[in-house]
């Protein structure tokens, strides 16, 4: 994962609550075993209709998602996170976010800021004025910042995600420096191994 | 010092290391792999050169793209086909047990790790999928990850995670009849909404839990991710340790009485203290429906269809009004006045031998209504095999109902089996998101009696006004 310090960039407004991780690709587009190429699947069922917000040419290259409550709930599907950042997304604003989309995003350096509703709507009144306005948020300093109004505001992440995030860390590279912590768990552990329960062909050895 | 919950027995017991200011590893003790969020794992471990750490305790099932039509029925969609022989191939590459289409353990991946006894008390059990709350019915604690986390779990058998807050949700007293395990967790959504649960491992206690089946206990578990919840739990007692004698995946003869012996240890202690608690009356609860486009939106069977007038929240109202537009229903409509095109008796929430027996026991001898389309789609080949030894098949096919082959099938239509725009669905699954069945699909959840009351009058009805 590439490190990420700030994201500065236009915004567009999404206005919607409950934006489920089926509204952010819908199933359709899970079969495919590539990670790349979800982008054009974002939103897809409303990209049709040419004045669904992100069909608007003012917001056309913009890096920021102003969303509603509850964003990325539902299914735990992490190619949500790989549509958005596919299209250009990089980072989500909302007053509250899916608890393993927030999770996926942190994983992929995608940033997601929790905000008020009040913060949120805000924002989405600035930028729908000037939707050329840039925003700024700062992963070090934990702020969002429309720099022409002087409008600011601190947010909160917890410390790991964001040194993750400014690190660029791969946490699978981080748990496999603890193998020897692993392996004496492993010494006390009851899982049973599923060896015992299945033959070579998966049929089951009992029952 | 209180007394543990039991989502903190858990928790201890799986801390591989806690470094000060990072987040806890945890062991996994299962890990569920199916083929739509492993792909990509998989090739993450290839290009970085690592490998399964413990094949022994993965194991994976094709469900979400299988065709429900005969086996012997080629796969028509090459994107499924070439989804599902990636899965065979990275299992077989990486030494990993898999149950492919047509394998006589093959299911959904939330149905066959408790039917195979590989779900146990005490465990951790992660999967690439939201609905892995269900196995926390057996105590143990069971979450969804996403695909970043599936590869972390290959390579590493261990999660860095932060611990979640604790929440009993207690249900007192005895429901009324007709209202099942599904109308249980749907009242519990209503009541929390979709986000309530955010942040909490849910513990389902009390008598109306204890009095539920295995099968209704995962019902239950099943849906905490619909009200954000991490996880759900129900203790260990002796429904479960009976449910659980006998299965492929557990200790035969003598050694499953110490194995059960320490299951029992898998409770809250009395004077455990949860972050939040919230009580609900059974004996309050009645059937009920989904009416919009998120599972909270839920009310009675017997209700009408809400009015964006009836909350004070402008955010909320535009919610209701855009559900309502969805959906096409007018406020004020009865529920059981609305005619359906299509009933699925199916998915990880619902498609289980009780579940089953209750939607037969409901359609034996009546029809289902002309111009109305309905299945039902067993959660895997054991439940299929069982249900047709039954000769429940035969209840199902002689009232008209289509009898498939085991998967997720319309659950969310990965298949072929899906809603074409504008049909309107009784669906005994987990999630009633716009397009969630089929581009267009209306999605109305409900449990399998309704739905199968609902085949047979061609509108949402009660069991009932069928058996009268
Ligand atoms: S049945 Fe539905 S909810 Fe369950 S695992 Fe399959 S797709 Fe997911």
């Amino acid at each position: 994962m590439k490190p990420v310090h700030v994201v500065e960039g236009r915004a567009v407004p999404l206005e919607r609550s409950d934006v489920d991780t089926d509204q952010i690709i819908p199933s359709d587009w899970l079969k495919r075993v590539e990670r790349t190429g979800f982008g054009r699947g974002l939103f897809s069922e409303w990209r049709d209709d040419t004045t669904f917000v992100l069909n608007q040419s003012q917001y056309v290259g913009a890096t920021i998602l102003l969303a509603g409550p509850r964003f990325g709930t539902g299914s735990s599907r992490e190619h949500a996170v790989w549509a958005l950042m596919d299209y250009g997304f990089e980072a989500i604003i909302a007053p509250s976010f899916g608890d393993i989309f927030r999770n996926n995003s942190s994983k992929q350096g995608l940033v997601t800021v929790q905000l008020s509703s009040n913060d949120v709507e805000e924002l989405n009144q600035m930028v729908k004025d000037d939707p050329s306005r840039l925003l700024v948020v700062d992963v070090e300093r934990l702020s969002v910042e429309v720099p022409d109004t002087g409008w600011h505001r601190a947010f909160v992440l917890d410390p790991m995600t964001r040194e993750r995030l400014l690190e660029g860390w791969d946490d699978i590279a981080i748990s496999l420096r603890r193998a020897d912590a692993i392996t004496s768990y492993e010494a006390t552990s009851v899982a049973p191994s599923l060896g015992d329960v299945f033959d070579d062909e998966g049929r089951t050895r009992y029952a | 010092m209180a007394g543990k919950t039991l989502y903190e027995k858990l928790w201890d017991s799986h801390v591989v290391v806690a470094p000060d200011g990072e987040p806890t590893l945890i062991y996994i003790d299962l890990h569920l792999v199916h083929e739509v969020t492993s792909p990509q794992a998989f090739d993450g471990l290839r290009l970085n050169d690592r490998r399964v750490r413990r094949p022994d305790l993965t194991l994976a099932t094709a469900d979400h793209n299988v065709p429900t039509d005969p086996l012997s029925t080629p796969i028509s969609d090459p994107i499924s086909r070439r989804q599902l022989e990636a899965l065979d191939e990275n299992c077989k590459e990486f030494g990993i047990t898999v149950f492919p289409r047509g394998h006589e353990n093959q299911g959904i991946v939330h149905v066959i790790g408790p039917e195979l006894g590989v779900t146990q008390p005490g465990m951790t059990i992660v999967c690439g999928d939201s609905h892995t709350s269900t196995h926390g019915a057996l105590g143990s604690l069971a979450f969804g990850i996403g695909t970043s986390e599936v590869e972390h779990v290959l390579a590493t058998q261990t999660l860095p995670q932060q611990k979640a807050s604790t929440m009993s949700v207690l249900v007192e007293g005895t429901p009324p009849p007709n209202v099942s395990a599904k109308d249980l967790v749907l009242a519990i959504i209503g009541r929390l909404g979709t986000g309530g649960g955010a942040g909490y491992v849910i513990e389902y206690r009390g008598e109306a839990i204890r009095s539920l089946s295995m099968e209704g206990r995962m019902t239950v578990c099943n849906m905490s991710i619909e009200a954000g919840a991490r996880a759900g739990l129900v203790a260990v007692d002796e429904t479960t340790i009976d449910y659980l004698r006998g299965r492929a995946g557990v200790p035969q003869g003598d050694e499953f009485d110490d194995a059960a012996e320490r299951w029992r240890s898998f409770v809250s202690d009395d004077d455990a203290v949860f972050d939040l608690e919230i009580t609900l009356n059974a004996a309050e609860l009645v059937p009920f429906i989904t009416w919009g486009t998120n599972p909270a939106q839920v009310v009675a069977l017997d209700g009408v269809v809400p009015s964006p007038e009836d909350t004070k929240d402008a955010d909320e109202k535009n919610s209701v009004q855009r559900a309502l537009d969805y959906m096409d229903l007018k406020p004020g409509t009865p529920l059981r006045s609305i005619p359906v095109d299509v009933v699925f008796i199916g998915s990880c929430t619902n498609s289980r031998i009780e579940d089953l027996r209750a939607a037969a026991s409901v359609v034996v001898g009546s029809h289902v209504r002309p111009g109305v389309r309905a299945l039902v789609v067993p959660g895997s080949r054991r439940v299929k095999n069982q249900a047709e030894l039954e000769g429940l098949d035969r209840v199902f096919l002689d009232a008209g109902f289509e009898w498939r082959e085991p998967g997720c099938s319309m659950c969310l239509g990965m298949n072929p089996d899906i809603l074409t725009p504008g049909q309107r669905c009784a669906s005994t699954s987990n999630r009633n998101f716009e397009g969630r069945q089929g581009r267009g699909g209306r999605t109305h959840l409900v449990s399998p009696v309704v739905a199968a009351a609902t085949a047979i009058m061609g509108r949402f009805a009660s069991p009932d006004e069928v058996r009268v």
